[in-house]
């Protein structure tokens, strides 16, 4: 089996600030980590491959310093990481980065085999569209499915596999057939940490880097911005909901009171029912 | 084996004539299942009436299922003038081929200029699909919808952890497509005696080619609805574990609520993951917000902060929470909340009770 899993570096959330007198977004000094989701799309092919045996391959699109994100990937038990790079793939959207990831994943087949399985998030914490999964499955013609929270059974050898999707308002037992396009819910499994060797195979590891040059068959206009449909007309910062914060103070009775006299006093003694 | 190397590569051009003047109206993709239509649908075909209204094009539906002919009666009554059905065993259940096979041909044939679908987990698989094939381009998970005068869609939608946000246009194709988060927009009243068009939609599908099967779909009736909850009562790491829950069940149960968490509270294994509320959990905008024992990191933050009113507990007088909530106790929740339960309590009991 060869699985492939479509992974992001993504700047860490937490760390970005919006500049006030400008508006932008302040990414200088934020520190990079691996999309939340993609690594349990990560863990999810090392357990088959440690369960069935199989071969590992972890995608990225992105800048040349995302091999750090491929490192971490290698040193967690993945076979080979790819860094799918090149100025002309940046300020791609989501159709332009699913034709550039569907062309790295035939390339990923030529050279390594035919692929059975591939892993996404459900979303990115950037991008935050899920897309790009579904996008990798139209492309290439492979099965979907998504939000998947547990993957029941698969049969290695007719291809077969039963996966439950996590929805709103319940789970779905699915039955499909490799090869498949899966997106990946956190309840999927927790990711296991690097091993001593792990660490060492990775130290050691350089992941290998596709330009445009690489792909034979790339219609250069189908990539980056100039591919990308969409466009980003304007960004705003939306005006702090204005809160003026009322502290309340006095004995815990007190306080108690006051807040129940105060909701009481608002809109949503109507809009709860309170009557 | 040089043939082998050729491969198939899906949705590189639009098929077909490319005259985007021909595209015209507006239309929303109904989700249902098992014949009950998804709020969303009719949410977005209220705020898609509007935007019809102001383009002055139809608005047209798309329902597909089984036996789901009062849903395309119902999408008339909330707001369509055209309502497209396709009706078929195969579209019991969605699943993405067959779905999106009779979405994209019901686009080829009438030619919406704009399509939309719910930021559900259907509309969003469905969506990324559609949008791949036709290609065109996809804005996810809008929150504000608008036209403009050369008939663009201007979808906005949060970005960056909902720092900012972000207006998406799609000049080069067209239907310009979006999905929309529920809950943004309200529905039209439900007008029974309004009259539209109805079509069939027929395709020609077989069972047995289509690979993927769905086995079986097991309702989670106490599945967290955080989504849909009015009243929240989401409690952090300073409720010390899972007992601490037993307090906010107590006061949510007097509310009508619904309890959460934060993630520092989930990942301490106190209560489920489905709870958890922010970036890596579920955004909420209820009416009603308690934030209890938790510090008010930006991840929890952007979850919640659209909530109509938020009530912060933390003993903490500079925990961030307080911020962004319309009233602060500075307290011990395990002093505050059981008296506060008791004081709504007493004010929510009708006094011939007491
Ligand atoms: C990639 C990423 C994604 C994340 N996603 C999410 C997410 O989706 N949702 C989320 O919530 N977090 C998320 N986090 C975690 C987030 O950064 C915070 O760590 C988390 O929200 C903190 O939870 P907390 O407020 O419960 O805990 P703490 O920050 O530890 O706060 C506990 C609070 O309780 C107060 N307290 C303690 N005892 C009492 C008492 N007796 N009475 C009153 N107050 C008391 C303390 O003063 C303190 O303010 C994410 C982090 C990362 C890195
Ligand atoms: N540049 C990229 N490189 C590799 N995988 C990606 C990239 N962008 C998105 N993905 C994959 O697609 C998933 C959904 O991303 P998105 O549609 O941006 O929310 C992610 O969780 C990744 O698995």
């Amino acid at each position: 089996m060869h699985i492939v899993v479509c992974i992001k570096q993504v700047p860490d959330s937490k760390e970005i600030k919006i500049d006030p007198k400008t508006n932008t977004l302040m990414r200088q000094g934020v520190p990079a980590v691996v999309n939340y989701y993609d690594m349990h799309g990560v863990e999810e092919a090392l357990r088959i491959k440690d369960k069935y045996g199989a071969r590992v391959t972890v995608i990225t699109m992105g800048p040349p310093s995302a091999d750090k994100a491929l490192k971490q990937c290698i040193s967690l038990g993945a076979d080979e990481g790819v860094l799918v790079s090149d100025r002309a793939f940046a300020g791609a959207d989501t159709l332009a980065t699913s034709y550039v990831l569907a062309s790295a994943i035939y390339k990923a087949a030529d050279t390594w085999g035919p692929v059975d399985m591939i892993f996404a998030g459900k979303q990115t914490s950037d991008g935050d569209t899920g897309q790009v999964g579904p996008g990798i499955a139209c492309r290439i013609d492979y099965e979907q499915l998504t939000y998947v929270q547990q993957i029941e059974d698969i049969n290695p050898d007719t291809g077969e596999l039963i996966v439950h999707r996590h929805l709103e308002d319940g789970v779905e037992r699915v039955k499909t057939r490799t090869p498949v396009l899966i997106t990946v819910v956190t309840e999927l499994n927790t990711p296991r940490r690097a091993s001593l060797p792990g660490m060492l195979r990775a130290a050691r590891y350089t992941p290998i880097v596709w330009t445009t040059n690489d792909f034979e068959e790339l219609d250069r206009s189908k990539i980056g911005l100039r591919g990308s449909p969409t466009i980003v007309s304007k960004t705003w910062v939306p005006e702090p909901k204005h809160v003026s914060t009322d502290m309340l103070t006095g004995t815990g009775n007190e306080v108690a009171a006051t807040l129940v006299e105060n909701l009481f006093g608002t809109e949503l003694k109507h809009s709860l029912g309170w009557a | 084996m040089a043939e082998d190397k050729r491969r198939k590569m899906i949705g590189l051009q639009p098929e077909g004539d490319v005259d985007w003047s021909m595209y015209r109206g507006i239309m929303v993709v109904v989700e249902q299942r098992s014949g009950v239509a998804k709020p969303v649908s009719w949410q977005l075909l209220g705020e898609a009436r509007r935007l019809a209204d102001k383009l002055d094009a139809p608005l047209m539906a798309l329902v597909m299922g089984q036996d789901v002919s009062h849903i395309a009666q119902q999408a008339i009554g909330y707001g369509a003038d055209i309502v497209y059905h396709a009706d078929a065993p195969e579209l019991k259940d969605y699943r993405t081929r067959p779905y999106s096979r009779v979405c994209l041909k019901v686009i080829k044939t009438y030619r919406p200029e704009i399509v939309l679908m719910g930021a559900t987990y259907t509309g969003r698989d469905l969506a990324g699909a559609i949008a791949t094939h036709l290609p065109t381009g996809l804005t996810a998970d809008s929150t504000q919808l608008d036209v403009d005068d050369e008939r663009l869609l201007l979808a906005s939608r949060p970005a960056f952890s909902e720092k900012m946000l972000a207006t998406i246009l799609c000049k080069q194709f067209k239907p310009q497509m979006a999905t929309v988060r529920a809950g943004v927009f309200q529905a039209l009243p439900y007008d029974e005696k309004r009259t539209g068009k109805i079509i069939a939609v027929h395709q020609d599908m077989h069972e047995n080619d289509i690979v993927t099967k769905v086995l079986e779909f097991v309702q989670d009736d106490n599945r967290v609805n955080l989504e849909d909850a009015q009243v929240i009562v989401a409690g952090g790491r300073g409720l010390g574990g899972p007992d601490g829950f037993k307090l906010l069940h107590e006061l949510a149960n007097v509310l009508g609520g619904t309890v959460a968490a934060s993630r520092a509270a989930t990942d301490l294994g106190w209560i489920d993951h489905a709870y958890q509320v922010g970036q890596t959990g579920t955004t909420v905008r209820p009416k009603l917000y308690f934030a209890i024992g938790i510090s008010g990191a930006v991840q929890h933050v952007v979850g919640m902060q659209n909530s109509d009113y938020i009530v912060a507990i933390n003993k903490d007088p500079n925990a961030p929470i307080f911020q962004i909530a319309n009233y602060g106790i500075v307290g011990d929740l395990f002093e505050i909340v059981p008296l506060l339960t008791k004081a709504f309590q007493e004010r929510l009991t009708p006094v011939m009770a007491r």
